[in-house]
């Protein structure tokens, strides 16, 4: 097996508004591909399809060679064992100390001794550089190091598949580096595959080996790091550079501003 | 149209009515989830051990305080009444008989809804407000055996033991007033205390009420904590609603055994 994400002809909503529409996207085992796109265009919902907890409303998700359409949740339960999920907003345990967040799935799935746990849990802790906090609890942590702790939850099992939902959002220049090579080093060194959800262009495009770009819902451009640097697509141009004139809209559809601050002419 | 108008009063009492049993029936099965999914919890009691110290320890203080204050005043009270039939003698009967059959299991319970089950609801909204409850599914460990089950048996457990602090403190309030301060004979006091509580009819009994109402404020307040809206708003509705709907629930439960353990279903 060579795609160990396949994503066909995906269209999915919210209520009744189109989020994702006809979505097609492969991750090769062993792979590191990006998603990048604007705020609100659908990265974070794409990655919850992808670890099951959304279902597609048309189209397939396979992951690891299951259809997750009709993924049973023991099924479903089972293929998580071999997930790991770093969420945009970190969402540690609130009521565990660091070490124990970062030790839970060793201590929920294996039946390891806790001096063994102990060791893999400070491995963990300190590449990300945060050995010293291991007993403090999540509220004691600053934004940037909270994510670098889920970020070693995240992996704390040596997953197959990780999906990294922002891992470089808050993070200062130097942990951004070191972070993004960690990211590296876990595919390269475990053989994992990950999905990077990301808008930091310029670091992602260091590490990562494709990049897919969504706009509104569709993927607009796809290429290798240097096939997007080199890219002429107006769009891919404008986002890759961090240009404000382009064809990527700032705003979020709405009426004109005329219109919502009464400034028609009657 | 006068009629119009009453057949919207008849449909809107129709529907509130409608919405409170579809309420209760969620509760019920949310309920059986969560029995269904227990068996985490007796394998690693310390699970348990540690809701049951939360809970327990939040609402210590406030129901050994409540137990203590409503004692003195049965025994004030209750001298008062007697008195007028020659029998202050018999206060002691009336502090215990009260305090085990009734006010024991009710008022401690009223208040660890108040205290723990509100403390229980927000606790379980916040965690799937922030999303550590979806971070938990995508670890594969169900929320609701590592979440919801330690805490529903930890309240189930530590209510008719607050129940029972609650009635000691109780007949210690009334000791105090009646023997103490009024001077009623205490060798009496106790013995026609003694000689009156039974072991089977008023005892058990009670220690069946505070189960009873141990597993419906329980099972409120995790299914509220649980079904919350992901938001502020949502969370502190839930809260108080949990305070709400335990109060009503354990009144109406209490009218319901009263009248069978009277009639003697035993
Ligand atoms: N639970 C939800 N209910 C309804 N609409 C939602 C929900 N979650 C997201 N959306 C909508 O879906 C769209 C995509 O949201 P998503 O969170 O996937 O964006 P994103 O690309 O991750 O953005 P960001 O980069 O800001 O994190 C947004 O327009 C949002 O309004
Ligand atoms: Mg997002």
């Amino acid at each position: 097996m060579t795609n160990l994400v396949e994503i066909s002809d995906l269209n999915f909503g919210y209520n009744d508004r189109l989020v994702l529409k006809g979505i097609n996207l492969t991750v090769p085992k062993g792979s590191l591909v990006a998603i990048m796109g604007l705020s609100g265009c659908g990265k974070t919902t794409l990655l919850r399809l992808i670890g099951g907890q959304l279902r597609a409303r048309e189209g397939s998700v396979r992951v690891a060679g299951q259809e997750l359409n009709h993924i049973s949740q023991r099924d479903l339960y089972a293929l998580r064992r071999r997930l790991g999920m770093l969420f945009q907003f970190g969402a540690l345990f609130t009521d565990l100390s660091v070490y124990d967040n970062v030790a839970f799935q060793m201590r929920e799935h294996t039946t390891l001794p806790e001096s063994v746990i102990r060791d893999l849990t400070l491995m963990k802790l300190n590449a990300v550089g945060l050995r010293g906090v291991q007993s403090l609890m999540p509220s004691e942590l600053s934004g940037g190091m909270a994510r670098r702790v889920a970020l070693a939850r995240a992996t704390a099992l040596d997953p197959e598949l990780i999906l990294y939902d922002e891992p470089f959002a808050g993070l200062d220049p130097i942990s951004l580096g070191v972070i993004g090579q960690l990211i590296r080093r876990l595919n390269d060194v475990l053989g994992a595959t990950s999905v990077l959800v990301t808008h930091d262009v310029q670091e992602s495009l260091k590490i990562v080996d494709y990049v897919y770009f969504v706009s509104e819902g569709v993927i607009v451009a796809q290429g290798t790091p240097d096939e997007i640097r080199a890219s002429t697509l107006p769009f891919v141009h404008q986002f890759v550079w961090g240009e404000v004139d382009g064809p990527l809209p700032f705003h979020y559809p709405a009426q004109a501003i005329q219109n919502d601050l009464g400034l028609r002419e009657g | 149209m006068p009629l119009d108008a009453t057949l919207r009063g008849i449909r809107q009492v129709g529907d509130r009515t409608l919405r409170i049993v579809e309420r209760v029936g969620a509760t019920v099965a949310f309920l059986g989830l969560t029995l269904a999914q227990s068996a985490t919890s007796f394998r690693r009691f310390g699970l348990v051990i540690r809701e049951i110290f939360y809970a327990g320890v939040q609402s210590l203080i406030i129901i050994l305080v409540s137990g203590l204050f409503v004692g003195m005043v049965l025994g004030l009270q209750g001298h008062e009444t007697l008195q007028n039939y020659g029998s202050e003698q018999s206060v002691g009967v009336l502090v215990a008989l009260s305090l085990v059959r009734e006010l024991g299991p009710v008022v401690s319970a009223l208040l660890f809804a108040s205290r723990a089950g509100s403390a229980i609801t927000a606790e379980i909204g916040l965690m799937k407000a922030t999303e550590q409850l979806s971070a938990m599914e995508m670890m594969a460990v169900s929320p609701i055996s590592r979440v919801v089950a330690p805490r529903f048996w930890g309240g189930v457990f530590s209510m008719p033991v607050l129940a029972m602090l609650f009635s000691a403190m109780g007949i210690v309030g009334g000791f105090l007033v009646a023997v103490v301060v009024i001077g009623v004979d205490d060798g009496a006091f106790w013995s026609q205390m003694q000689a009156a509580v039974d072991f089977r009819h008023d005892i058990v009994n009670g220690i069946i009420k505070s189960v009873v109402f141990g597993i419906a404020v329980s099972a409120i307040a995790t299914f509220e904590g649980y079904e919350a809206p992901p938001t502020a708003e949502g969370v502190s509705g839930a809260t108080t609603r949990t305070v709400v709907s335990s109060s009503l629930a354990i009144l109406a439960l209490d009218l319901v055994m009263t009248a069978f353990m009277l009639k003697g279903w035993n």
